[in-house]
């Protein structure tokens, strides 16, 4: 089992290190294949760790000792249980889907294989992050995904910045810049988390932290738990950090389907997934995960409501369904955010990817108001997407269905009936803006005629690598009960009815009618024109949602001006007059000494004899202070 | 007895080695060094080193001296050197404070007082058997590393001094002697 | 009675009269001569104290020494020798080869 295990982490690091090779050089088709080959393998040798975690049980290696210094000993272990093996399957199985689609996305693109290079490192890099056994290596992977990401977003490094009315996201190095600081800022949060742990602990071991959960006190976990959530939030783009998530959908749309939807943001459930016996144990601050996530979700669509940006509106959707994940795992539903975690990777990738298509066709146009009837010329992409859009509005059978369905329930059945009629709202909600997009996008009048686009389908295999992720859409909400059989093998068995059973025909009819309500006003509103009216774009509220309620102008009025006065004046005032004055005062010492003590030099050797009987007089004189202080 | 031998000596070494040093003639210069170094093996007499008394004799004063006698014929400086002096200042301050510092440290408590022999003289024995036992035992290496040493020497300067020692043989042979020659003349 | 430190100051004064000789003349030879005397002093010195711990240490200290001082004029003088064919004259103002 430890070759599997090794197999599954190791390929894709092999595939980033044999595409780095090639990094600087032309396209090559070489790189794509072999590190979408490689992925393939570690996707292979994921779903047979999961047949063995099903059949046989966990699996725990120990690669190596890593620090052991005094008392610490951490080692780099892995260990596949029910919950990593569910994780590494969905990010091997998107990881290769994605490789395969960037193949013929990144035809043209200059960066080919550097491109890939990234791309294997950062499922490297989620791969430890979901693998290792302890906290230290679960944050090595986390600032591993972290860098990906800023290498990826950012991959288009050479565009220009720009200002904030005509893109809002500047450019692709700057919104790189900032999802690593908001990460960075998160992140000091989570390495809190971690020292606390290890300072009450003494160890950084999952089953050794659980274990002495119920000796801790309960303001100590309340502290840990607040701090690895904040950790969370980062990687999650939760409020208030959650502006770099759309800023993110700068890079190039592969990456935002596998990163920025799929599996990068998803990191934060996972470590409140993987932290439950802790969440578990303060329920506390498990409702304050769940309020917030309930807070995001509905705060995300309401943006995603009025956005015109393709690709933007799914990422505010993508931050809506991780608001979601947090609610349910929050209530201590934690099987029910990891399945709502899996559906959401496979239709919010397959949504993403077919955007990618959209794009393709358009030549990188985004902007929704400028496309229409794309569905006669790009079939395929409108029935992926069509499907994916179902999922995610949660109309049944589709994936998305008994995901969400199942977190209106478990909101319902905790008797936080706040929380419920928000996520109800936001169901609806969800559902009108998936399709707005759609129907603006597929549906209406062929406005792009006007602009001169002459959109095409995309490459046959591509519509082939997306198919396992539009399959899994559609049925994967089918296989409800197998998933909570397997993973309820550690964590907590939820029993998601438990007090409203007989309310449950109801609460289902109620979700399926608003999701289908918003469907049907997306429909009468868009299907047939683009209705724009001036009285709507002018009213304040508009003006709010598009503007993102005007956050990203607020952090950069509070935060990012006054630190960049006070960064000026630390180089004006401290760094040019103390720091630099200092150095090159201790330089002109050096020299102007040097240059009183050239005469030295003479070239004499009886001058040279004098001043070394001067320093062996000076080192006598010191001898006899020294022995006689001493 | 051994008092006034002890500062006979010393008075009279001082003074010869000061005449070394402050002397013009070389010539009066290398006497009163040799006259000095005989007086100091008188010293080691005193001290019972008999055997080093008797080496300093035979190597400072019949060796090294007569090398130094032997040197002088080549510099031609039996005559006055002319030599620009130090400034007197700078050699009395200099020297006077390497003396003061010297004097200070030899006569400082600290030293001596812990010292514990580490060879201890062998009782019962004269002194050149003593150093025999010891120089031949404990010291075994280093006498004979003093003797490549010696031997390294010897051979440095016959060839530094002997004239066309620094070309090889066989190429004179081969006829370029007079390019030997003249590198040997510049 | 002559104790341990009668030597040892002697030594010093000597030493001290060997690096007056080393700063003052500017003459190699001479050079060479206040070079052997410091070399003298320093075996007084281990003479000395060999005599007065009961350690024949030093004195072995003191045959390597008189060992060393022997190669250093073989050597030495055949150096002189040298400058004095090339340069003439043995007075050290007249050599500033390490000048920069």
């Amino acid at each position: 089992m430890e070759g599997l295990v090794y197999t599954a982490l190791f390929a894709p690091l092999a595939g980033s290190l044999f595409a780095a090779l090639f990094g600087m050089r032309p396209k090559t088709l070489l790189t794509g294949v072999v590190t979408s080959l490689l992925l393939l393998v570690s996707f292979i040798a994921s779903t047979a760790l999961l047949w063995h975690v099903m059949h046989v049980g966990p699996v725990h290696v120990k690669l190596m000792d890593w620090i052991v210094a005094g008392d610490m000993s951490i080692p780099f272990g892995f260990n596949v249980d029910q919950v990593t093996a569910v994780m590494m399957t969905v990010v091997t199985l998107v990881s290769t889907v994605v490789h395969i689609y960037s193949n013929g996305y990144m035809e043209h693109d200059k960066g080919f294989n550097r491109f890939f290079s990234y791309l294997s490192a950062f499922v490297f890099s989620m791969l430890v992050l979901v693998m290792s056994d302890n906290f230290l290596g679960l944050f090595i992977g986390w600032e591993g995904v972290g860098v990906c990401s800023w290498l990826l977003i950012g991959f288009w490094y050479h565009k220009p910045d720009v200002t904030r009315d005509e893109n809002p996201s500047i450019s692709p190095s700057w919104a790189a810049n900032e999802a690593f600081i908001m990460n960075r800022i998160a992140d000091l949060g989570m390495l809190i988390g971690i020292f606390l742990i290890y300072w009450n602990v003494g160890s950084l071991q999952y089953d050794a932290v659980f274990a002495a959960v119920p000796h801790l006190s309960h303001a100590l976990l309340v502290a840990i738990g607040v701090f690895l959530f904040i950790g969370a939030m980062g990687k999650s783009a939760q409020f208030p950090l959650h502006t770099w998530l759309a800023d993110a959908m700068e890079g190039p749309t592969p990456v935002s389907a596998l990163i920025h939807a799929a599996t990068m943001v998803t990191a934060g459930v996972y470590l409140v997934i993987r932290a439950h016996p802790l969440y578990s144990a303060v329920p506390g601050v498990g409702y304050f995960v769940a309020v917030v996530g309930t807070f995001v979700a509905i705060f995300a669509a309401s943006m995603a409501l009025v956005n015109r940006d393709l690709k933007r509106i799914i990422a505010y959707s993508t931050l809506s369904q991780l608001g979601y994940m947090f609610a349910a795992a929050g209530l201590g539903a934690y099987w029910v955010a990891l399945f709502h975690l899996a559906a959401h990777a496979f239709f919010k990738a397959l949504l993403f990817l077919g955007a990618g298509n959209v794009m393709h066709a358009m030549h990188d146009e985004l902007d929704i108001f400028k496309m229409g009837g794309l569905k006669k010329v790009m079939k395929w992409t409108y029935i992926y997407m069509g499907v994916a859009s179902l999922a995610l509005a949660g109309i049944w059978p589709f994936a998305g269905f008994y995901s969400k369905d199942t977190i209106l329930e478990v909101a319902f059945n905790e008797h936080t009936y706040g929380i419920w009629f928000v996520l109800w709202l936001t169901a609806g909600l969800t559902a009108f803006y998936s399709f707005r997009l759609v129907f603006l996008a597929f549906w209406s009048d062929e406005r792009y005629k006007c602009y001169g686009f002459h959109p095409h389908e995309v490459q046959r295999y591509v519509l082939w690598a997306m198919f396992p992720l539009g399959l899994l859409a559609v049925i994967f909400g089918w296989y409800k009960e197998e998933f909570v059989d397997f993973v309820t093998g550690l964590l907590p068995a939820y029993e998601v009815s438990e007090h409203t059973h007989h309310m449950l025909p109801i609460l289902v009819t109620v979700t399926l009618a608003i999701a289908i309500g918003g469907i049907v006003v997306a429909y009468v509103m868009y299907h047939k024109r683009l209705k724009r009216s001036e009285k709507v774009e002018a009213s304040l509220p508009y003006r709010i949602l598009y503007n993102q309620y005007y956050i990203p102008i607020l952090y950069e009025k509070v935060f990012a001006k006054p630190y960049a006065e006070l960064s000026d004046i630390a180089w004006k005032e401290i760094d040019l007059q103390v720091v630099d004055a200092t150095v090159d005062g201790i330089a002109k010492v050096v020299e102007e000494s040097g240059d009183a003590t050239r005469r030295m030099q003479s070239g004499n050797l009886s001058d040279y004899l004098k001043w070394m009987a001067g320093g062996a007089i000076a080192l006598a004189i010191l001898a006899v202070i020294v022995v006689a202080n001493g | 007895m051994e008092t006034f031998a002890f500062y006979l000596f010393s008075i009279l070494i001082a003074g010869l080695f000061l005449v070394t040093v402050l002397s013009r003639n070389v010539l009066y210069a290398m006497t009163s060094l040799a006259a000095g170094m005989v007086l100091i093996s008188g010293l080691f007499f005193i001290l019972g080193a008999d055997f080093l008394g008797v080496v300093q004799l035979i190597v400072y004063v019949g060796a090294v001296m007569a090398l130094y006698a032997f040197g002088m014929m080549f510099f031609d400086a039996t005559g006055v050197v002319k030599e620009r002096n130090t400034p007197a200042l700078l050699v009395f301050l200099l020297g006077g404070l390497s003396a003061v510092m010297l004097v200070v440290i030899f006569a400082a408590p600290a030293i001596g007082s812990h010292v514990t022999p580490s060879f201890r003289t062998p009782q019962g024995v004269d002194n050149p058997h003593a150093v025999g036992l010891v120089l031949f035992t404990k010291y075994l290496v280093p006498f004979e590393v003093a003797a490549v040493m010696l031997l390294v020497a010897m051979i440095a300067g016959i060839i530094l001094a002997g004239k066309k020692m620094d070309t090889s043989l066989s190429k004179i042979s081969d006829g370029e002697e007079s390019q030997a020659a003249g590198k040997e003349e510049r | 009675m002559i104790g341990l430190s009668h030597y040892l100051i002697l030594a010093a004064i000597l030493f001290a009269i060997g690096i007056v000789g080393v700063i003052r003349r500017k003459n190699l030879l001479m050079l060479f001569f206040a070079t052997e005397i410091m070399l003298n002093a320093a075996n007084i010195a281990f003479a000395a104290i060999s005599s007065y711990t009961g350690d024949l240490g030093g004195q072995m200290f003191a045959f390597f020494i008189i060992a060393v001082a022997a190669s250093e004029v073989a050597v030495g003088l055949g150096l002189l020798i040298l400058i004095y064919r090339k340069y003439g004259t043995l007075d050290l103002d007249n050599f500033t080869m390490l000048k920069g």
